[in-house]
């Protein structure tokens, strides 16, 4: 049986803003393994970077509060410790890559010396042998001539080098938990591509736990063994890669891969765009905080909250639809189309 | 539809100092037809978004020509034919946070433009303009009075849009106007450009790097790479048939949302082959263009099985 690293329980994150209390995580519960990648999946404010902030404890309080639950990391619960117990963990057992390369570095020390840093902090190394180290870790990233690289600045290098860069960083001290926040966002595909076989190199090669936060269903489908879906705060859907593709249950992940079109989309056919926008977490909707945006939404869901439906034993998810109660609803058309599509091509490219 | 509403001859646009200068757009020819939407595609740094800003003017050219509706736009010299031809050619722009004044309501900044070219008659013709334009892209009369700040990421595209389409242009340059938005957001704004398009006949020079995306909206692709097109076609040609080993590369790295497909997939490294000065467009296939030389050509030919 797999060992979980790491157990998220009940997670309530607020805000104190002039407008109000905002209740940007509502109460959301993971378990990740030793060496598994788990995405996060979610539009803009829900909730996926502060969770994933919170676990890194790099939540400012003020005006952040955790409101309730627990952060079990190796059995241990974070959210007591103080910032002096966290600093050990922080990057020695836990490290983060942070979407834009562009900022994450400081633009005025070598980049050497911001990876030597890491290694000096964590590990009983003389600074001879955290070079040493540096080196081989821009040459385990894939940067050519790392001994050259080693005494350059950030702006001589390029966008995909940077980002590389950023992740020698969070490998420095030996991780045990990668927390990978849109690392991808900000490149181009043909450098998204090489950042993402990277992570998954050194994840085979490490056994590194890979929490990979983004809003591209593309790119989780590359990465991820588990997907956990975000809408306002909470947990929507999760479950394995191929639960969440190929037999997603939650409306709102219909929307989600719906809306993105694939190469083999008819140009004349629309996309399943979702209607309106994510609701006000300063006061979130009554029951079921998708139902105003959900065409298939029932009575109830504007009344009470959905509790977590279990599909599978891997399966979750939060909506009224699967209640025995609810009338059958299946998977939109265009999304059911598209899978028999890869389907095909899957068995076409077997063949 | 076979009617060229715009011809593009040998644009390029130089930035820096004239002695060593920095290629943004090396020469680029190309046509868009009326009613149809031309994607351009390419990574940060391909001069993709230069060429979109200089055939609206928003560079000086270094060198070439652009041909609107059978006129050259930059031999245009009254003030009156100058207009016109703004009106009729318009741009969004990528980032919905920086393109509006946040100082102005989402009515002044639609009406801006046509109280500069004094299209109505008096007030409440102005009004319905505004509110008619607020309608068409999915807002309504209440959010004419309202400031930037007060709208989301795609409420602020759909402003963006509304202003784009207030003088009745029918020509657009839509620099990656769905980058900065949201994916279910990015959907809504994508059926908004393609049902405004079938309403008001538009043409659209579509440019963004989200390859899917681009897919689905355009007609025909143009794929840039350093400053040049190096193929061109139509869409399903370009993404079934790649020519272009740039083409192949770029194709080879879209993340499909699909687990068993992604698992399988090779992504197709590229490696840069030097193109002498003899590399030119050619058209191996009836419109389908490919730069290169004619060697190049006739191995990628022969690489793709054709």
């Amino acid at each position: 049986m797999k060992k979980p690293l790491l157990e998220v329980k009940n997670l309530k994150i607020n805000f104190k803003t002039y407008a109000g209390l905002v209740q940007a995580v509502r109460g959301v519960e993971f378990t990740l393994y030793e060496g598994e990648t788990l995405a996060i999946v979610g539009e803009s404010g829900s909730g996926k970077s502060v969770t994933s902030n919170a676990i890194m404890k790099l939540i400012p309080e003020p005006p952040g509060i955790y409101a309730d639950g627990q952060i079990l990391f190796e059995g241990k619960d974070l959210i007591p410790l103080s910032d002096k117990e966290m600093s050990k963990i922080r990057g020695n057992d836990i490290a983060m890559i942070f979407q834009d390369p562009m900022t994450a570095l400081n633009p005025t020390i070598r980049v050497g010396k911001q990876i030597m840093e890491v290694i000096l902090k964590h590990k009983k190394v003389s600074k001879q042998e955290a070079k040493e180290r540096a080196i081989e870790l821009l040459r385990q990233v894939g940067i050519p001539m790392p001994e050259k690289r080693f005494n350059q600045y950030p702006h001589e290098f390029s966008g995909g080098m940077r980002q590389r860069v950023v992740i020698a960083i969070a490998l420095a001290a030996d991780p045990k938990l990668l927390i990978a926040d849109e690392p991808t966002t900000a490149l181009d595909v043909t450098i998204q591509a090489q950042i993402l076989e990277l992570l998954k190199e050194i994840q085979k090669e490490r056994k590194t736990s890979i929490i990979f936060i983004t809003h591209d269903l593309g790119v989780v489908a590359n990465v991820a063994d588990r997907v956990a879906v975000m809408y306002a705060g909470q947990i929507v859907e999760y479950g394995t890669v191929n639960d969440i593709f190929y037999n997603p249950k939650h409306p709102y992940t219909w929307g989600l891969l719906g809306s993105m079109p694939d190469l083999n989309n008819k140009s004349d056919e629309k996309l399943f765009a979702i209607p309106g926008s994510p609701p006000d977490l300063t006061n979130p909707p009554k029951g079921d905080a998708f139902a105003p945006r959900n065409k298939y939404a029932l009575a109830i869901d504007f009344e009470k909250e959905p509790p977590m439906f279990k599909v599978s034993e891997t399966h979750y998810a939060k909506t009224w639809l699967l209640h025995e109660y609810a009338p059958k609803i299946d998977i939109p058309e265009p999304i059911v189309r598209r899978m028999e599509r890869y389907k095909k091509e899957a068995e076409l490219s077997e063949s | 539809m076979n009617h060229k509403l715009l011809e593009v001859k040998n644009l390029t646009q130089y930035f820096g100092s004239p002695s060593n200068p920095i290629k943004a757009v090396d020469g680029i020819s190309f046509h868009i037809f009326e009613g149809e939407t031309l994607g351009l595609v390419g990574e940060s740094g391909s001069g993709k978004s230069t060429t979109g800003r200089s055939i609206i003017g928003l560079y000086n050219m270094t060198d070439g020509e652009v041909i609107f509706k059978g006129k050259n736009v930059h031999k245009i010299k009254s003030k009156k034919e100058q207009k016109q031809l703004k009106r009729e050619m318009q741009m969004i722009f990528q980032d919905p946070y920086a393109s509006l004044n946040p100082r102005m309501t989402a009515g002044e900044i639609i009406s801006e433009a046509f109280d500069i070219h004094g299209l109505y008659k008096n007030k409440k013709e102005r009004q319905e303009r505004i509110v008619s334009l607020l309608e068409a892209v999915g807002l309504n009369r209440e959010h004419m009075t309202r400031y930037p700040h007060e709208f989301s990421g795609g409420q602020r595209q759909r402003i963006g849009i509304a202003r784009a389409l207030s003088l009745n242009p029918s020509f657009i340059i839509a620099d990656e106007p769905i980058s900065a938005l949201d994916v279910s957001i990015q959907a809504q704004v994508v059926n908004l450009l393609k049902e405004l398009q079938e309403e008001r006949n538009l043409t659209y020079l579509f440019i963004a790097h989200d390859l899917s995306m681009v897919k689905y909206i355009s007609d025909r692709i143009a794929v840039m790479y350093r400053g040049k097109i190096v193929e061109l076609g139509d869409a399903e040609e370009i993404y079934h048939h790649p020519i272009h080993p740039y083409t192949k590369s770029l194709l080879s790295a879209v993340p499909l949302p699909d687990p068993i497909l992604e698992r399988k997939r090779k992504r197709i490294p590229y490696v840069q082959e030097e193109t002498s000065d003899f590399a030119s467009m050619h058209e191996p296939l009836p419109n389908h263009f490919v730069y290169g030389t004619d060697e190049q050509l006739n191995k990628w030919l022969k690489q793709a099985q054709l």
